[in-house]
């Protein structure tokens, strides 16, 4: 446990609220055609380049089997392991501090930071600090948090949220970016010399990536020279070693973790690894599921503090926050195998179309709509496990081989169980349909006057063969599709039929029983 | 071989002619068709939707109801992808070892129309002949759960006078779902209109799948245009013959 003690005002006790439906956001998402452009390129891009470095490993079967064993053995031995790493991280002269929510895991950073009298800290891409909201906490404490992913800091530039886990400015193009850069940044005077190091006047600063990159670059190295605390995520620790590893591919988070002289790492309990060893098979994972490299430019590994060199003080935040709730059930559990690639939003035609705000949460896509509902509880994401059309491209992909649909059906059943709890749960159209079609299936003679009923029950809504408008849930179908009426035989009337007429051609005597 | 018809809900309600085609396909390549007149549902739009308690009985009752068949094949992938792939789930969810020990014993032997032909059988021509320009869509069931790779484009290809023609992005989900066509009727259009155009980007006159609810979606809204693009399921172009040609 940490021995700091709990800042004097703590935060306000967050409890999950509700998300908004996902149907909501994603109606707004699909009518933006700049949006839906910005996703399908990008998206098909990485999937693209995904598909060409994962096509040249010969035995990527065998690593994604590799690494979802790694994951399972890990989180059947949590325990351990995390003692272990607590242990090694110890030993090497690092502190670890144990979080059981994002209130805990926000008051021990707050601590730490104005422990060091610091009112500014730099931050390197963390998924995890977003989920805990540390940045509201920090500034809450006059602290101003600053993200020096390149993606992270156009989103904070713009006050919006993430889209994505890899690629979080993804909704975003460079024209849109190249605006964003001068009015926040260049226009209020905070990029050092921008004239001398663009080369250029203000007002024509391009859209080339080149250009856009070094007005971050230039802004972004004075805080690096600055700062007295930087706060990072981890993708990885190895328990024997007490090694945190970061992978990134902008050399930021390598700033980062070097330059000043304290760092906090924030990571997910669950992204413990036993050995060093099996740093192998993540690390041929993750890049080509990610990014579609081969390897990424950069792969930060430290183990404690090395006197002399790098930070001299380092903190490391072990964070629950429903993770050991998530652990507890035997077919969710597998969403805490999960390596943050990305390669299952890039593929999704659901994540394509919507993007990432719809899911109202900072793990969006196929892995947030089966982690967020759990992390949160079922009640307050109960329309993100219907957010797929189950075609099971995300499972495809998976470095760690999560059955993402499976979880999805699993989680829809809570979602059903849940509803069915209360009365108006009860009472609703759909249990009450799915209820009485259940009895139906069940029964032959009922399956079959059901079948007779919708030839009957449908001519109100058939005009000119085909059945064009219905009324209720049902008319999210007919507002694109029109529907073929029940045709008058079934299949099994026809069966019938040519079961009599055979019968009737042929002598009982003829039949099998000889 | 003595094939047991799983004809599914759906396509019994909804598409007989799918039925049909499937049991005449079959009979001309020699083989005994039964159908047990007992079988309903699978039990999938349950179980997708989150009404696993309520498609178990389903799902005991299918397993019982073709217990004993030689093989089972169905003109469906995603009907049979339930059985193959998520009746297991069932019976652990719900802890029945019973349920477990039969569906192991069971799924094995039940089959999706074109795996059977092509992976059992061998079969790629099937003596069928169909003059019309088509395009195949791959559901993603048939694609992603039960594997079924390029049996049924083999069996096109060697459909006599056909044109067939490549789907561009055609491993694309059309968006149907199931429940989720009606759930996420947004979302779910946004995809099929992509699937729509890359449709009519390959001037076929015809669109053809394993899946009757697939093609029901895209059909659906291709109706809907007045796109002069119709939907056809494959038993009913490998049922085609000259003497007896569907249209």
């Amino acid at each position: 446990m940490s021995t700091h003690s709990v800042p004097a005002v703590p935060e306000p006790k967050r409890r999950p609220r509700p998300l908004p439906v996902f149907q909501k956001g994603a109606r707004q998402a699909l009518g933006n055609s700049q949006l839906r452009r910005n996703l399908y390129k990008a998206t098909h891009t990485i999937r693209n380049k995904r598909a060409a470095v994962v096509g040249e490993v010969p035995d990527w079967q065998e690593l994604r089997e590799a690494g979802r064993a790694i994951k399972e053995r890990t989180l059947r031995h949590l325990d351990t392991y995390l003692l272990q790493l607590e242990a090694s991280v110890q030993r090497a002269g690092g502190h670890v501090h144990w979080a059981r929510d994002a209130e805990e895991a926000n008051a021990i950073i707050t601590q730490i930071v104005a422990d060091h009298d610091a009112h500014e800290v730099i931050k390197v891409k963390s998924l995890t600090t977003d989920e805990i909201r540390l940045n509201d906490a920090l500034a809450a404490h006059g602290i101003e948090a600053i993200e020096t992913d390149l993606a992270e800091l156009i989103i904070q530039l713009a006050g919006e949220r993430s889209s994505h886990i890899l690629v979080p400015a993804i909704h975003k193009n460079r024209s849109e970016i190249r605006e964003l850069f001068l009015h926040e940044l260049i226009e209020h005077d905070l990029v050092p010399g921008p004239r001398a190091l663009l080369g250029t006047e203000v007002d024509e600063l391009s859209d080339e990536p080149r250009a856009l990159t070094a007005v971050a670059r230039a802004y972004l190295r004075s805080k690096f020279l600055s700062a007295k605390v930087a706060i990072s995520g981890a993708n990885f620790a190895v328990a024997e070693s007490g090694t945190v590893c970061v992978v990134e591919s902008e050399g930021n988070g390598r700033m980062c973790v070097t330059l000043p002289p304290v760092l906090v790492s924030v990571m997910g309990l669950e992204k413990v690894i036993p050995t060093w060893q099996d740093l192998e098979v993540f690390l041929q994972l993750l890049p080509r599921s990610s990014t579609g490299e081969r390897m990424n430019p950069y792969t930060s590994l430290w183990t404690g503090v090395s006197q002399g060199d790098g930070p001299q003080e380092f903190h490391l935040v072990l964070l629950d926050n429903g993770r050991t709730q998530v652990l507890a059930d035997t077919v969710g559990r597998q969403a805490l195998n999960c390596i943050r690639c990305s390669a299952c939003l890039n593929i999704c035609p659901v994540y394509e179309r919507t993007g990432g705000h719809a899911y109202a949460s900072v793990y969006p896509g196929p892995i947030g709509a089966i982690l967020t509902p759990q992390l949160l509880g079922i009640e307050n994401a109960s329309t993100l496990p219907y957010a797929s059309s189950l075609c099971g491209a995300c499972y495809e992909v998976c470095p760690v081989k999560i059955n993402i649909p499976e979880v999805l059906i699993y989680l829809r059943g809570r979602v059903v169980q849940e509803k069915q709890e209360s009365l108006p749960g009860r009472l609703s159209p759909e249990n009450m349909a799915m209820k009485l079609m259940a009895r139906v299936f069940a029964d032959q003679m009922q399956y079959e006057e059901a079948q007779q009923l919708a030839r009957l029950g449908q001519l109100p809504f058939v005009h000119r063969g085909a059945i064009t408008s219905l009324p209720g849930p049902l008319g999210g179908w007919t507002a694109l599709r029109d529907l073929a009426p029940v045709p008058l035989q079934s299949f099994r009337g026809w069966w019938r039929a040519r079961q009599a007429a055979q019968q009737k051609s042929e002598p009982p005597a003829q039949k099998e029983q000889l | 071989m003595r094939v047991s018809l799983f004809i599914t809900c759906f396509n019994d309600t909804l598409f007989p002619g799918v039925g049909i085609a499937t049991v005449q396909l079959l009979e001309r390549l020699g083989h005994t068709v039964e159908f047990p007149e007992a079988q309903t549902c699978c039990g999938q739009m349950h179980f997708n939707t989150g009404y696993q308690r309520e498609a178990l009985p389903l799902i005991r009752r299918f397993v019982q109801i073709f217990g004993d068949a030689e093989v089972v094949v169905a003109p469906s992938a995603s009907c049979v992808g339930m059985v193959r792939d998520l009746y297991a789930r069932a019976a652990e969810w719900f802890d029945d070892q019973q349920l477990a020990a039969d569906v192991a014993a069971l799924a094995p032997r039940v089959y999706e129309l074109t795996e059977f032909l092509v992976y059992k059988l061998g079969l790629e021509d099937v003596g069928a002949y169909y003059p019309h320009r088509v395009t195949y869509h791959p559901t993603c069931h048939s694609l992603r759960v039960l594997h079924v790779g390029d049996a049924p484009v083999r069996l096109l290809r060697a459909v006599h006078g056909i044109d067939f023609v490549e789907l561009p992005e055609a491993l694309e989900c059309c968006g149907f779902g199931g429940t989720f066509a009606i759930k996420n009727a947004d979302t779910s259009m946004a995809m099929l209109s992509d699937k729509l155009r890359h449709v009519l980007d390959t001037r076929a006159e015809v669109c053809v799948a394993a899946d009757s609810s697939c093609l029901m979606h895209i059909g659906g809204a291709l109706h809907r245009q007045r796109a002069g693009v119709r939907t056809v399921h494959i038993a009913e172009i490998l049922a085609s013959t000259e003497e007896r040609s569907a249209r």
